[in-house]
């Protein structure tokens, strides 16, 4: 499923631009374009797969894979809908339902910086290291503010549970504002957001690509399949994020007027709805975003992160600690 | 014991074939790690022997050779090259088409500072203002394709005055542009200009002072960034510039200092403005009568003696030097290409700057590898 929302994904990519650009976009294959992804793909496994002569062959072909796993790995704990009664048995509606998701996803997280790290190691070019140096820079400086963030979520909800943040998260204040974690904790919800797009590797912070500098970054010496999945491993890096923030920030599934405690599948399809409208509207403003800001330049990158970024979530949670005392 | 970890530095070409370079450049960068300490730019992968082909054709056969110059700013190019041989021979075009030239030289301005927007936005790392550009660019383009037929190397300026007269349509078509125009710079400003992040990226970035600029031979919107009023539209008048009002930008120093690359960015926008104006100036003011001169069907036969002929166009000064024998062909002809000289300070002002930074210096410095390897 997960891999489904990638070419969907591409597809909005390419015709959000061109409605920012005020161009067409695609529009040839299939009605409205909408085929051109499966263009894109039949294009990219009919691409000849040349590894360089001077590459590191191992790493070059693990790096691939390592960038595109991680992300699909930690989407598995994140619940997408409330549980559900099917043929009489209780359905949690995540691919693995775990009590200890929180500390799954940091750590497949922190995983997705070997790929790039390795991809541009092990091809041999002067760009392709230079890119992988500044990732595996920027993606150790982030996860700290991000993780950061997490924390002050944690300490409101005061579980690791994902299933029951949101579970939390379902109710309402005065009848009609949803008790959704962002407006109890805004300044972690901005956090996460600006260090969810340098995780992801998206503008303004894409600075391992970083066209106009690196050429390609640390996929400049990679074709076919293998790019295909540094460029998937991006997409769904993106989708994962975006759940995450969802269900951290956003109430998840919850959505007023839906039931959390009702186990009809009537209710849950409508509460996975929820959730993707939400994880939808979070990627639009990737989208946005990467059309319309320049790019951060790498001291600045780094001047944000850890002389901003981290002080701040860390004053933020002094601050919950201080607030939630009994 | 202990051993002894060495670092040193990487050497990195940038280009000839690489996205930001504008072209085949190439930059020999002494890297260390995200540091450059040095650049060293390598030119020449572009030449195609223009001036000696200068030689060896008749001045009328040349023109369309300038057009491939300054890609981007045909329009001057043939202009200077034809004032050069007018003034070799004592000729004056009419007033009409004198002003057909200031016309589609402005134009091609404007044209020429849009892709100078649109790429820096490029290097910058923001794409859309890219697209925005070339949507403005190509109503330009199409103006200049019902002219002159062509919409890159428009060969349209010829010796004796210009090619073809402009229409009604021309002038509506135009006329709507000028005035949609403002909005659009507008949008520039929005998206651009005074975005935080590219303030921060181009204030106090790749400095030249005013002596260092006028040592190298800077000119055009790289000195007057730098708060050196020096046009040549001004002070010394070619083609009629001298009727039209207009100002000319300096560099003010908006966040950082004058002379950074926000200012020579800007500097651009505000040309853009001024350049708008004279092309309104030139479309109220059009006189009648003949856009060429007859005689001039065929190569005219050049005096004895030299001349040197200098223009504004959209990078700095152009200027032609013609020797002539007493032939139709020239015996010598040098081109002061203004990208060349503005090129040759990149080295000073990129040191110990980041790898990004190399990349917006040369951008906000604006060059045209057709004219610096001609």
């Amino acid at each position: 499923m997960l891999l489904n929302v990638v070419p969907v994904l591409v597809y909005a990519e390419r015709r959000v631009s061109a409605l920012i650009q005020d161009r067409l976009g695609p529009n040839r294959v299939g009605p409205a374009g909408l085929f051109q992804p499966l263009a894109d793909a039949v294009k990219f496994i009919f691409k000849e797969d040349i590894i360089p002569g001077h590459v590191d062959r191992v790493l070059y072909v693990l790096a691939p894979v390592l960038a595109f796993l991680p992300p699909a790995l930690a989407f598995a704990v994140i619940p997408f809908g409330h549980p559900v009664l099917l043929f009489g048995e209780k359905v949690d509606l995540a691919l693995a339902p775990a009590n200890g998701g929180v500390l799954f996803i940091l750590a497949v997280g922190s995983m997705g910086v070997y790929g790039i790290a390795f991809g541009g190691w092990a091809s041999n070019n002067k760009w392709s290291l230079l890119g992988a140096l500044r990732s595996s820079a920027q993606m150790i400086s982030y996860e700290i503010p991000l993780t950061l963030a997490f924390v002050a979520v944690l300490m409101t909800a005061g579980t690791l549970n994902f299933a029951e943040i949101v579970q939390r998260q379902s109710d309402t204040w005065l009848g009609f504002i949803p008790a959704w974690n962002i407006f109890q904790q805004p300044l972690a919800f901005l956090i996460f957001l600006v260090a969810a797009f340098a995780e992801t590797n998206r503008l303004p912070f894409d600075l391992p690509e970083c066209e106009p500098e690196l050429i390609g970054g640390y996929h400049t010496e990679y074709s076919s399949m293998k790019f295909a999945l540094f460029f998937m491993g991006e997409y769904l890096a993106m989708v994962t994020m975006s759940s995450l923030l969802v269900t951290l920030f956003l109430g998840g599934w919850s959505c007023p007027g839906i039931d959390p405690r009702s186990l009809t599948l009537l209710s849950g399809l409508a509460s996975v709805a929820a959730f993707s409208a939400k994880v939808g509207a979070i990627l639009f403003v990737y989208i946005w975003v990467r059309w319309t800001l320049p790019r951060f330049r790498y001291d600045q990158l780094m001047n944000l992160g850890w002389k901003v970024l981290v002080p701040l979530a860390l004053l933020n949670i002094v601050a919950t600690g201080f607030l939630g005392m009994p | 014991m202990p051993k002894v970890l060495e670092s040193e530095e990487m050497f990195v070409n940038m280009g000839p074939q690489h996205p930001s370079t504008h072209g085949v450049l190439r930059l020999l960068l002494k890297t260390d790690g995200e540091i450059v300490e040095q650049c060293e730019p390598h030119v020449g992968y572009l030449h195609r022997c223009a001036e000696k082909i200068g030689e060896n054709l008749n001045t009328i056969q040349f023109v369309p050779y300038t057009d491939r110059l300054d890609y981007l700013s045909s329009m001057s190019d043939n202009l200077g090259f034809c004032l050069a041989v007018e003034k070799l021979l004592g000729v004056e075009v009419p007033p009409k088409a004198q002003y057909l030239r200031v016309l589609m030289a402005e134009l091609n301005r404007i044209a020429s500072h849009l892709i100078a927007f649109g790429t820096y936005g490029l290097d910058i790392g923001a794409f859309t203002p890219f697209m925005w550009a070339l949507r403005e660019r190509e109503v330009i383009l199409n103006l200049f394709e019902r002219v002159s037929g062509a919409r890159l190397t428009y060969n349209y300026v010829r010796i004796g005055g210009v090619m073809r007269d402009i229409d009604k349509t021309f002038e509506t078509e135009c006329r709507k542009f000028l005035k949609e125009f403002p909005d659009k710079v507008r949008e520039y400003h929005d998206i651009l200009s005074y975005n935080q992040i590219f303030i921060n990226r181009t204030k106090g970035l790749g400095y030249l002072p005013i002596d260092l600029a006028l040592a190298y031979g800077v000119t055009g919107p790289n000195l007057r960034a730098s708060g050196y009023s020096l046009d040549v539209r001004k002070f010394e008048p070619y083609s009629g510039y001298d009727k039209f009002q207009f100002d000319v930008p300096l560099g003010q120093g908006h966040d950082g200092q004058v002379g950074d690359c926000w200012d020579r960015y800007y500097v651009r926008i505000q040309e853009m403005a001024e350049s708008a104006r004279i092309v309104t100036q030139a479309l109220d003011g059009m006189p009648t009568g003949e856009y060429w001169m007859e005689k001039f069907k065929r190569a005219p036969k050049l005096p004895k003696g030299e001349v040197y002929f200098r223009i504004e166009n959209p990078r700095g000064e152009l200027g032609y030097y013609l020797i002539s024998d007493g032939r139709e062909i020239p015996y010598r002809l040098k081109i002061r290409a203004p990208s060349f000289c503005n090129l040759s300070v990149l080295p000073e002002i990129t040191r110990n700057v980041y790898i990004a930074d190399v990349v917006a210096i040369l951008g906000s410095i604006d060059i045209v590898l057709g004219e610096i390897d001609r």
